[in-house]
């Protein structure tokens, strides 16, 4: 018995010192392998008197158990420090920035075009394009603006021929989709258009939205109201201050055109604004009677009313920007500020 | 139209200040673009009279003047003033006064004490004239205070006219529009009429009468060539914008200012025959004013006498018959000019003047009598002389009829959504000076002969909401009915593509339409392009047939500011001419040169991103629309010969991929590593909408194949017979290695394919695809001479 005892200690002994998982192993066999110390001594109880086999056999299976579990205990403490260490082994630095492609980002232009489009789709407008190089009756003469008219002088116009203009307004698409289609309508039109004039600020290219509804019962009120609306959303202010002045456009009667309260001062009055607390951001009115006599709308039982803005002054009040030439210079450090 | 707002209120003079007046005007369309003070800041500067000057005994630029300003003794003032001289009356600052910010104080001036400071025009902020002392008249009272005596507290208004409203660029017609909108009565000064003194008349023959429906003439004799423009006068002129230029041409322009009505005044000496009103002759030239020699075309309408040109009618006078320091007489025009015949002459010869400007814009034909007895009577009362009789040519066809509008009250309101009372429509329309007559359904309307811009219904309905006030007017939000609208799947929209280039670490550019024509030339030598006939310069004259041009120019740009990694996309129209027709073709472009990704650790060393990358982009934007296009080797004078691909959909060209020409790399210095593509947009947004295809339950299984072929091989093209050969069974394609070199023989590549099979019915075994493969082998071996890797 006394060996027993001695033997339970040596096994424990040894458990507790193998270092890791293979030495462990090694201990399992030395005791309980087939060959092992304790199977060793089970084998010699048949030498035992039968009398003492019974209580010797309990005995032997008792340290058996014991060693067993010590094993156990002693494997699952070196699992865990294995994977602990592993784990320790593959630690990372995650402050190191992701790998791969980085992001650009749509031109500013882009991005308040595609908010004006998603404001006025959320009213139902659909988008509408024209050609660029447009003709002179398009851009001009179904506009009601017949040559030599003062408002031509005012446009500075970029010719490709005698017939043919860059045109210098979006609001062509008005009329070639009113002649090519039976109202109601309700588009806009964005795009580009040119004017020949070139300083600080003016390029002679930039972007307008043109816009036009028109049904049989739209009136300057409904004008007023859509446009109020359109520009507090953009802005996103709703107590955004907007004013209609009275103006002229040939091809609206009656024209205004809107100011909005100085968005960079809130209309305290600033070098942006002036010192008026007001900007000018849109042009609109009620469809003049002889722009629908071209399109063959019948004027006495449709209304209609028609908007244009310029994006890049919208792009420029939104964002901050205040020098108009960045827009096209393409300049990355510009551009990767709108990602 | 700038004025003085003293001398609006002279005619009409509501309860407010300036600013309110200004904002009235602006919220009733004629918007006020400035208020500027008549003068400068000062006080303490009174009328003096210099009574003696004497030389500085130590300054050769210098005067010692005793000066009287009213006071007790006369003051001793040091003065610079090359102009100054005994008798003269200047402004004279006195000490204790305030220029702007400076004080005026006793001071020395190389010794010399002096006590107060004679002004110049500039210094107490008149105008820009610096050569002198402000120079008084005789008769002004020494001691008075200049800001007093000039009447000095007032202030200029600017108004920026809309071109509808001619009738505004005088001060009559703003003071109409000010009376309307203040409800406030408006004083028209007398213009009493000058009855004939002498008999003296000159022939007017009109003979393009429809261009010039009326014309007056007038004599006047014996005026005195030495006589000043009064300094009322000259102010008014100087706060309305006009330089004062002597008495007779002041007039003129005081009448323009006044009444709106441009004239023009003769040398009666220098006319022969008479005056005839006529369009030029084919080579006849004329001398302007400002010294100019135009050659006439056909179109332009002149003013001559018998022998030559005079004057471009309505536009400038001539150089040869203006007034001068000697004219004794005088021969008056004030005439009315058809706006449509004679707009755009004066833009046809680089001009603008007060004159055009209005009359292109319409002058009341009603006007010229009244003009010309105004004008009569301020220069008989300014130069003296004496005038003849008015010779009137008019033809009573050709002026501007105003007919009747009916306004219905009903579209009143269906067009502002409001309608006003109509004592209020009266009040206004009638203070507007149109005539009203009621009818049943509204009024009928007819509108004064000033109001070119009144000639149908919703001329005058805006007339009713523009005084009434746009912002009082109601707003509704009544955005019709809701319909829903067509929403075609297989378009893919445009900002799917803007979105995935994005993604893809592009950034999106916006460049100029008009480009460089040599830079398009070099990349496009045998396009067409279209040239714009005024550009803005060289640079921007021709339209882009490729937005290529606009993306290198940015690469350049931003290359110059220490980028090396560029990856630019664009969309838009490129511009083709093709068979004298001008296609405008939708095209989404862009330029990639630099690393793939921006610099970052654990990449290991980049190459510079090259055809392949770019590719994979350019087949994203293809896979956005459903497609799967051929890349097909070509060539094009802008890309390297042997890394182009055009780029097919359905067998027709939609579109380039290529790395750049060297030659036109180095030429524009750009980088040699730059890869540009363009696609045509239409292509790319008639997009397919997926098919549902059913899953296969079994186990597909991948067989790998190495074959040899010819370097010049295309791997499409083996791709292509493999997908032909292979039968149903096949589902992917996948090129997994090209190798070159060691172990295979010159001339000679190995290529790596894996090939997918499926079945949706049974699991695949060795029986089923090896006679596939097989018969994949021997065509591979047959079109392309192939052998199996070993």
């Amino acid at each position: 018995m006394e060996a027993l005892a001695a033997l339970e200690q040596e096994a424990t002994q040894a458990v507790a010192k193998a270092a890791d998982l293979k030495a462990l192993d090694e201990v399992r066999v030395h005791y309980l392998g087939k060959k092992g110390v304790l199977t060793g001594q089970l084998k010699q109880l048949g030498k035992l008197p039968p009398e003492q086999r019974r209580e010797a056999g309990q005995a032997i299976n008792v340290i058996k158990q014991q060693v067993n579990e010590a094993i156990e205990a002693r494997r699952q403490a070196l699992q865990a420090a294995a994977l602990e260490q592993q784990l320790a082994a593959e630690k990372i630095d995650v402050t190191l920035p992701g790998r791969g492609q980085h992001n650009g980002g749509l031109h500013p232009v882009t991005r308040t075009l595609q908010r004006i489009n998603q404001l006025f789709s959320g009213m139902g407008f659909e988008v509408a394009e024209g050609p660029e190089i447009e003709d002179d009756y398009h851009n001009f003469e179904a506009l009601n603006i017949p040559a030599h008219h003062p408002a031509r002088a005012m446009h500075d116009t970029f010719y490709i021929d005698a017939h043919h203009v860059l045109r210098t307004h979006t609001s062509p698409v008005q009329i070639r989709v009113m002649e090519n289609r039976e109202p109601p309508f309700r588009i806009i039109a964005p795009g580009r258009v040119y004017r020949c004039d070139s300083d600080l600020t003016h390029t002679p290219m930039f972007h307008q939205v043109e816009g036009l509804l028109v049904d049989e019962n739209v009136s300057f009120a409904d004008l007023k109201g859509m446009l109020d609306e359109f520009l507090k959303h953009f802005f996103e202010r709703e107590d955004l201050g907007v004013r209609f002045r009275p103006s002229y456009f040939p091809f609206t009667e009656p024209s205004a055109e809107v100011d909005i309260e100085c968005v960079i001062c809130s209309g305290e009055g600033c070098r942006v604004c002036s010192h008026s607390g007001w900007l000018e951001v849109l042009g609109c009115g009620m469809v003049h009677p002889n722009v629908f006599k071209h399109v063959g709308v019948d004027n006495e039982r449709y209304t209609g009313l028609a908007f244009g803005m310029g994006v890049e002054r919208l792009t420029m009040l939104k964002y901050g920007v205040n020098d108009l030439r960045l827009f096209f210079e393409n300049d990355l450090q510009f551009l990767q500020q709108f990602r | 139209m700038k004025f003085s707002e003293a001398w609006l209120r002279e005619w009409v003079s509501p309860d407010m200040d300036s600013a309110a007046l200004a904002e009235q005007l602006t919220m009733a369309g004629l918007e006020v673009d400035g208020i500027e003070p008549a003068a400068a800041e000062f006080s303490g500067v009174v009328v003096a009279e210099v009574l003696s000057v004497e030389a500085h005994p130590d300054a050769d630029k210098l005067r010692v003047c005793q000066v009287a300003a009213g006071s007790d003794a006369p003051l001793q003032i040091v003065c610079g003033a090359p102009n100054v001289r005994a008798g003269m009356k200047a402004p004279l600052a006195t000490v204790g006064g305030r220029i702007g910010d400076m004080k005026i104080k006793k001071a020395k001036l190389r010794g010399v004490p002096s006590h107060g400071m004679l002004c110049s025009a500039r210094e107490l902020g008149l105008s820009d004239e610096h050569q002198g002392l402000l120079e008084l008249p005789e008769d002004a009272p020494v001691g008075t205070d200049l800001r007093e005596y000039l009447a000095l507290d007032d202030v200029c208004i600017e108004v920026d006219l809309t071109p509808n409203r001619g009738d505004c660029l005088g001060m009559e017609g703003i003071a109409r529009e000010v009376g309307t909108l203040s409800g406030t009565d408006v004083t028209v000064p007398d213009f009493t009429a000058v009855a004939a003194a002498i008999d003296a008349q000159f022939p007017v023959d009109v003979q393009a009468p429809e261009a010039c429906p009326r014309y007056l003439g007038r004599v006047i004799r014996g005026i005195d060539p030495a006589a000043k423009t009064p300094l009322w006068m000259q102010e008014k002129l100087r706060r309305g914008g006009i330089r004062s230029l002597g008495p007779v041409v002041d007039v003129t322009n005081y009448v323009l200012l006044e009444l709106g009505q441009p004239m023009h005044a003769f040398d009666l000496a220098r006319l022969a025959g008479g005056v005839v009103v006529r369009y030029a002759q084919p080579g006849e030239t004329l001398t302007l004013l400002d010294e100019r020699e135009i050659e006439l075309d056909a179109q332009t309408l002149l003013i001559c006498d018998r022998d030559k040109a005079l004057a471009l009618a309505g536009v400038m006078g001539g150089i040869d018959s203006g007034i001068s320091d000697t004219t004794d007489s005088l021969f008056l025009e004030v005439a009315f000019f058809t706006p449509e015949k004679i707009a755009g002459c004066a833009r046809r010869y680089s001009l603008s003047t007060d004159s055009s400007y209005r009359f292109e814009r319409g002058v009341d034909p009603g006007l010229q009598q009244r003009a010309m007895e105004r004008a009569t009577a301020l220069l008989l009362e300014l130069v003296g002389g004496e005038a003849g009789p008015i010779i009137e040519a008019v033809a009573e066809s050709h002026l501007p009829v105003k007919a009747p509008i009916l306004l219905r009250r009903a579209r009143i309101e269906r067009l502002l959504g409001f309608v006003p009372a109509d004592e209020q429509v009266e009040d206004i329309l009638t203070r507007l000076g149109l005539a009203l007559e009621g009818t049943e359904e509204g009024w009928l309307v007819t509108p004064p002969s000033f109001r070119f811009d009144l000639e149908i219904e919703a001329d005058l309905i805006e007339e009713v909401g523009r005084v009434f006030g746009y912002n009082k007017l109601p707003t509704a939000n009544n955005h019709g009915d809701l319909t829903m609208r067509p929403v075609p799947e297989a378009a893919t929209p445009l900002g799917r593509l803007q979105t995935l280039l994005v993604g893809r670490g592009y950034q999106e550019a916006i460049t100029y339409s008009f480009v460089d024509a040599g830079l398009l030339q070099d990349i496009e030598p045998d396009s067409t392009p279209v040239p714009l006939t005024n550009p803005i310069s060289s640079e921007m004259s021709m339209m882009r047939t490729t937005l290529w041009a606009g993306l290198l120019g940015a690469v350049k740009h931003n290359q110059a500011r220490q980028q090396g990694r560029i990856r630019l996309f664009e969309s838009g129209l490129k511009f083709v001419s093709q068979d004298n027709e001008i296609k405008q073709i939708n095209v989404i472009s862009g330029v990639v040169t630099g690393e793939l990704y921006p610099e970052q650790w654990g990449i290991g060393k980049q190459q510079g991103a090259d055809f392949f990358d770019v590719k994979n982009d350019v087949e994203a934007l293809l896979a956005a629309g459903g497609h799967n296009a051929e890349f097909q080797a070509s060539t094009h004078p802008a890309l390297h010969p042997g890394q182009t691909a055009a780029i097919l959909l359905d067998g027709a060209r939609v579109g380039w991929l290529g790395c750049i020409h060297p030659a036109l790399a180095q030429k524009h210095e750009i980088p040699r590593k730059t890869c540009l593509f363009e696609l045509d947009m239409q292509a790319l947004l008639k997009g397919r909408v997926p098919s549902f295809e059913k899953l296969s339950r079994f186990p597909s299984i991948r067989r790998d194949l190495a074959i040899v072929v010819d370097v010049e091989t295309p791997a499409g093209a083996l791709c292509d017979i493999i997908r032909q050969s292979a039968g149903p069974m096949l589902k992917d394609v996948l090129v997994f290695d090209v190798y070159q070199g060691k172990g295979i023989e010159s001339g000679r590549k190995s290529v790596a394919l894996g090939l997918i099979l499926q079945d949706s019915s049974r699991t695949l075994t060795d029986d089923d695809v090896d006679p596939v493969i097989t018969e994949i082998t021997a065509q591979l071996e047959q079109q392309f001479t192939a052998t199996l890797r070993e």
